[in-house]
């Protein structure tokens, strides 16, 4: 599945906070999306995830135009979020939080068992409230509720932020394992490396513009360009 | 039997709060409505058992009306909601007062038992209340816990935005929610008629009751607001008997004066089921 933006502009009020944004995920893609603070790389996600609705341009998934759809049913294309600071159900136990998930495709007889060899940690905290697990363990539940889903697409915001360093080498490793099985992954990131190590193509977004698209072998090369844009010295 | 009643119209009033935000001012009149249908199907059809299916059903069809003209049109936004409730208060007060009249009228009870003890005696229809009000409770904490709509609600009350992100239909599990809200309030209020009459101003002292128990035990806790109902119910009819009705209400306001003074968000805060 492709998911293309194509000049998408959005507002917060008076506030124009994407400005002719165009994108390109393709299947077994992952793409970094990689910006000051209010760039707009929340704000892309949250309009692809009909969180937020354009006042122009297209949002599609293949042939499908997800612009007019009402927020809940974009999930139901194969496009997952996992957002930033997790915001999972936090009165909801672990399994509850993953049967969200699973309702997405209708829930029935599924099982939680792919999702739960990916998480082995979740596996002895089913019963237990997300909102008592530690920060580690939220983000893989954040991850995990995503991918009950099933998604073609995944959305991610900030997966390694307040992560211990170890953690984000599974968090990366988790998406790397995904990429391998057709998920295309769009990665906000703050952490440039991070993103440089697992991105095929970084996006680089500026005040609500793309205003650089390379790869991270291009972007290593040019390290003014990071320097410029995202205030990051490599 | 007041305890349980009154857990019923106030868990409707939690769960309306709880998932949607918003504070139903007209959440008494839906508890007056009940009690105003049931006398009619009642006195149409002889069947006190049919009134108490049809009112929780019929006020469960106002709301939903009211929802969907309303409360959608205004977005939830909710100081608009408090005005709009508000007037759709009076609305069905008024409503009932040019049809049905300033009367209270009365309902034979279904059941003529006394359960005596020693020293007092009790009616039995007030047995019936309680035990249909529990079993009421019971269905609806099943419901919460247990079903799928059930979990939808209660992700959609801890993150509306995240719920949609999961394809939970906010707009429907909000029309659901509060006609469900309604439909709670209606059965307490039928249920109630045979022993308190069927008046067009009896939703005020339910709304001020439920107000009392749901911000005791914590706005949005069902939890909390059962035990609330409980404590309140049984003090409200304990010093009424004893002392006056008037004393009790100040006691139960007092009450929640001192739980909002030691512990802002009530017994149990945030969390439903």
């Amino acid at each position: 599945m492709t998911l293309t933006l194509d000049r998408v502009n959005c507002y917060y009020g008076e506030s124009h906070v994407l400005r002719d944004v165009s994108l390109r995920l393709e299947a077994g893609e992952v793409l970094g999306l990689l910006g000051r603070n209010g760039a707009g790389k929340t704000t892309t996600l949250r309009a692809i995830m009909g969180l937020l609705r354009p006042r122009s341009g297209r949002i599609a998934l293949d042939g499908t135009e997800l612009g007019p759809l009402p927020a809940h049913e974009i999930p139901r294309h194969g496009i997952a979020y996992v957002p930033q600071g997790r915001r999972l159900f936090p009165y909801l136990t672990v399994e509850e939080n993953l049967r969200m998930g699973l309702l997405v495709r209708g829930g029935g007889a599924e099982t939680l068992d792919p999702v739960l060899d990916l998480f082995p940690v979740l596996r002895e905290r089913l019963r237990q409230r997300a909102g008592t697990l530690s920060g580690g363990q939220q983000q893989m539940l954040a991850t995990a509720r995503a991918l009950c889903a099933r998604p073609a697409v995944l959305l991610m915001d900030e997966p390694s932020e307040g992560l211990m360093p170890s953690l984000v080498d599974r968090l990366l490793d988790a998406v790397v394992t995904l990429r391998a099985r057709g998920v295309g992954i769009l990665l906000v990131e703050q952490k440039v490396d991070a993103a440089l190590r697992v991105a095929d193509r970084i996006a680089i977004i500026e005040t609500g513009r793309v205003v650089r698209e390379a790869t991270p072998a291009e972007l290593s090369a040019e390290p003014e360009v990071l320097l410029r844009h995202l205030g990051v010295r490599r | 039997m007041g305890a349980l009643v009154l857990a019923l119209t106030a868990l409707g009033l939690s769960l309306v709060f709880g998932v949607m935000r918003i504070v139903n001012v007209a959440h008494g009149e839906f508890f007056m409505l009940g009690a105003i249908v049931a006398w009619y199907v009642s006195t149409l059809t002889g069947s006190f058992l049919l009134a108490l299916l049809v009112a929780p059903v019929a006020v469960a069809g106002v709301a939903v009306l009211a929802d969907r003209f309303v409360l959608r049109r205004i977005g939830y936004e909710p100081e608009s909601t408090i005005v709009a409730t508000i007037g759709l208060l009076y609305i069905l007060q008024q409503t009932v007062l040019t049809t049905y009249g300033p009367y209270a009228r009365p309902v034979e009870a279904p059941v003529y038992f006394r359960v005596d003890f020693p020293w007092f005696g009790y009616s039995g229809y007030k047995l019936v209340v309680a035990g249909v009000a529990a079993v009421l409770l019971l269905v609806t904490w099943m419901a919460l816990s247990r079903t799928t709509l059930g979990l939808q609600m209660r992700a959609t009350q801890q993150d509306r935005e995240m719920a949609q992100a999961f394809a939970v239909p906010v707009g429907r599990v909000y029309t659901v929610v509060f006609g469900v809200g309604a439909g709670l309030a209606a059965a307490a209020g039928a249920l109630i008629v045979p022993v308190q009459q069927a008046h067009y101003l009896m939703g005020l002292d339910a709304l001020l009751m439920s107000f009392v128990v749901v911000i005791l035990g914590g706005l949005g806790s069902l939890r909390g607001t059962l035990v609330a109902a409980f404590v309140v119910g049984l003090s409200d009819g304990a010093i009424s008997v004893l002392f006056s009705p008037t004393l009790a209400k100040i006691v139960a306001t007092l009450l929640v004066a001192l739980v909002l003074a030691v512990r802002g968000r009530g017994l149990f805060g945030e969390e439903l089921a």
